[in-house]
């Protein structure tokens, strides 16, 4: 490699991924391992949200209709159909992917706060579509039958594969929205964000580059649904599409710092373990929902560029690792 | 035959919450339409005022008609503070903050609300009679409450085009720099407008709430409604809201004669795309 100086912005990215995926296979800890999988998944469905949000400049607020969707349709093949995992996180990803492409094409003319209200209704609609759509079970959703497991060894291996795949899928999100960043499809991204129509006229094809950035951020998601459903052995509608957890993904990109590949990683750490000590703390658990929006909009109103991306602003020598 | 008399008999009913739906679409629409911020705090304060009419009236015993008028002046005072605390910095920001400020609002009420009240169904058991149009039965309250929400729109309207400040929210939603050059002071009408429009959403909800049972979660499904609203009267154009309201009502009233209630959530949603796509200035044109 012979640029390797221009790769660096990933190493402190994968190091940070790595030791969240060693933690549990040294300490051996089974809850260590349920944490670690839960800020695993919110690595990578941040990351992949910050394609979108953070290198293009849109944002979606309901961009877990691709974590749910690509899940149901994924879950369906694997347990009605009887296919692997693989080929249900593959067909999971293709169907997230492909919906984002066809939802692209339209939405994505919207601008602002018109897409962000559009995403918004999208969600919505998916989810009363789901709840009325027999086919995947209607309000109740779907359970595993449990003789799936039986093919990966029981319950417990399966889990244990499942933790592993979903670090495989974070390290992919990682990879993925580093290359985005350095490749010239990116900087094209990066152009539309800071100025669309300025962007068409220096060559960027917008629409194309847009739609193009939403099914990259939509693929990943669509494959950790999957892989969440099968691991919690059901999906139900309300499960699956909830509004709320579209926006803690807009606030751990926030948080971490936007248009950068550590950001989102450190925002899913540190909202996920501010989260677990609201809710396990005497004082705050009954308002822990009040405490991060006070946080929340002490980030929004002082520090708008994220941790990262106060950091890369005061120290300009970071700049070259803090990617 | 069997539809058309289920139709006679929901259309009503329809009607007289789209005037409600409405009411508290204008509040969301008036802000979009002066500052440019959605307003995702909206649900919360419609929650705040159906809580608002159940202290007054189960706790006070005051009737729910004159509770209107604290609820309203308590609305217009919360709006005032949301905005100088959580609005006033991301005003110009892009739309990214300021959609991010009022949902933490949103977060924080929720928070509190669910602390204080749980999030355990609450009712408010009022009867105003009902009277029987052709084969439907019509409940005394909705027809009242929709009767106030037009006269509120009423009375946004004079207060609109008829009084100063009235004249500088318009000034303000047509072109705020000219408006200052021409001495309008900016930060007060933003605030004003920003408080009228929660005032709104507190009254609807306490409109609401004397007909449906509630908790502090229930206003998301309205505001959701108030978005859809929105875009079919022009994001931006008050009026527009009040006809939007008059359409979802009706589409909820026609939708179940032919299909299973579920199914409203999906054609609202899919209307709310697909007018966004084709006609994101409404269905009425605002500009």
């Amino acid at each position: 490699m012979k640029n390797w100086r221009n790769h660096l912005g990933l190493l402190v990215p994968l190091l940070v991924v790595a030791g969240m995926v060693l933690w549990p296979v040294a300490t051996g800890n089974l809850s260590n391992r349920e944490n670690s999988f839960t800020i695993l998944k919110a690595i990578a469905l941040a990351s992949s949200l910050n394609i979108l949000l953070g290198y293009t400049g849109y944002v979606s607020f309901g961009h877990i209709v691709f974590y749910g969707f690509g899940g149901y349709v994924g879950l369906y093949f694997v347990n009605e159909q009887g296919w692997s995992i693989w080929a249900g996180i593959l067909v999971g990803g293709i169907s997230s992917g492909l919906l984002a492409f066809l939802l692209g094409k339209a939405i994505l003319r919207l601008r602002g706060a018109y897409f962000a209200l559009a995403t918004i209704g999208i969600n919505e609609a998916m989810k009363a579509f789901v709840n009325n759509f027999d086919l995947f079970g209607g309000p109740i959703g779907m359970t595993l039958n449990f003789s799936v497991y039986r093919a990966y060894g029981g319950a417990a291996e399966a889990l244990r594969l499942s933790f592993y795949i979903m670090a495989g899928l974070t390290f992919a999100a990682l990879i993925l929205s580093h290359l985005v960043r350095t490749s010239k499809f990116g900087l094209g991204l990066q152009a539309i964000r800071e100025n669309e129509d300025a962007a068409e006229v220096m060559g960027v094809v917008a629409p194309d580059a847009k739609t193009w950035a939403y099914v990259l951020s939509a693929i990943i998601p669509g494959m950790v649904g999957v892989l969440f459903f099968f691991k919690n052995g059901n999906v139900e509608p309300h499960v699956a599409f909830p509004l709320h957890a579209s926006i803690e993904l807009l606030v751990m990109v926030m948080l971490g710092g936007q248009g950068t590949v550590l950001g989102p990683i450190i925002g899913a750490f540190a909202y996920q373990g501010m989260r677990g000590f609201l809710v396990t703390s005497p004082i705050f658990k009954d308002i822990q929902l009040s405490v991060s929006g006070v946080v929340l909009l002490l980030i929004v109103l002082f520090i708008p560029a994220g941790a990262i991306g106060w950091l890369r602003q005061r120290i300009p020598s970071l700049r070259r690792v803090l990617a | 035959m069997q539809q058309l008399s289920l139709l006679l008999a929901s259309l009503p009913d329809g009607i007289l919450l789209g005037f409600v739906y409405g009411l508290a679409a204008m509040g969301l629409t008036l802000i979009w339409g002066v500052m440019n911020v959605i307003n995702l705090s909206h649900g919360p304060i419609i929650a705040l005022g159906m809580f608002g009419t159940f202290f007054l009236f189960i706790r006070m015993g005051i009737n729910p008609y004159i509770g209107l008028i604290p609820v309203a002046g308590l609305g217009l005072l919360i709006g005032i503070v949301i905005y100088f605390v959580a609005v006033h910095r991301v005003i110009n920001a892009p739309h990214l903050s300021s959609l991010l400020a009022t949902f933490s609002v949103n977060m924080i009420i929720i928070g509190l609300g669910t602390a204080a009240f749980t999030t355990s169904p609450y009712n408010v058991d009022f009867n105003m009679g009902s009277f029987r149009l052709g084969s439907t039965t019509i409940l005394g309250t909705r027809l009242i409450a929709a009767l106030i929400a037009v006269l509120f729109t009423g009375g946004l309207y004079l207060f609109l085009y008829k009084t100063r400040p009235g004249r500088y929210i318009r000034a303000v939603t047509n072109n705020r720099a000219a408006a200052e050059l021409m001495g309008v002071p900016s930060t007060r009408i933003l605030a004003l407008s920003f408080g009228l429009g929660t005032m709104l959403a507190a009254v609807s909800g306490a409109l609401i709430a004397t007909f449906f049972p509630f908790n502090i979660l229930s206003g998301g499904s309205y505001e959701l409604k108030s978005f859809v609203i929105g875009v079919l009267g022009g994001l931006g154009n008050p009026i527009g809201a009040l006809l939007g309201g008059l359409i979802l009502g009706v589409l909820e009233g026609i939708i179940p004669a032919f299909l299973e209630t579920s199914w409203v959530p999906v054609i609202e949603f899919a209307l709310f795309v697909v007018i966004l796509l084709v006609r994101p200035k409404g269905l009425f044109g605002a500009k």
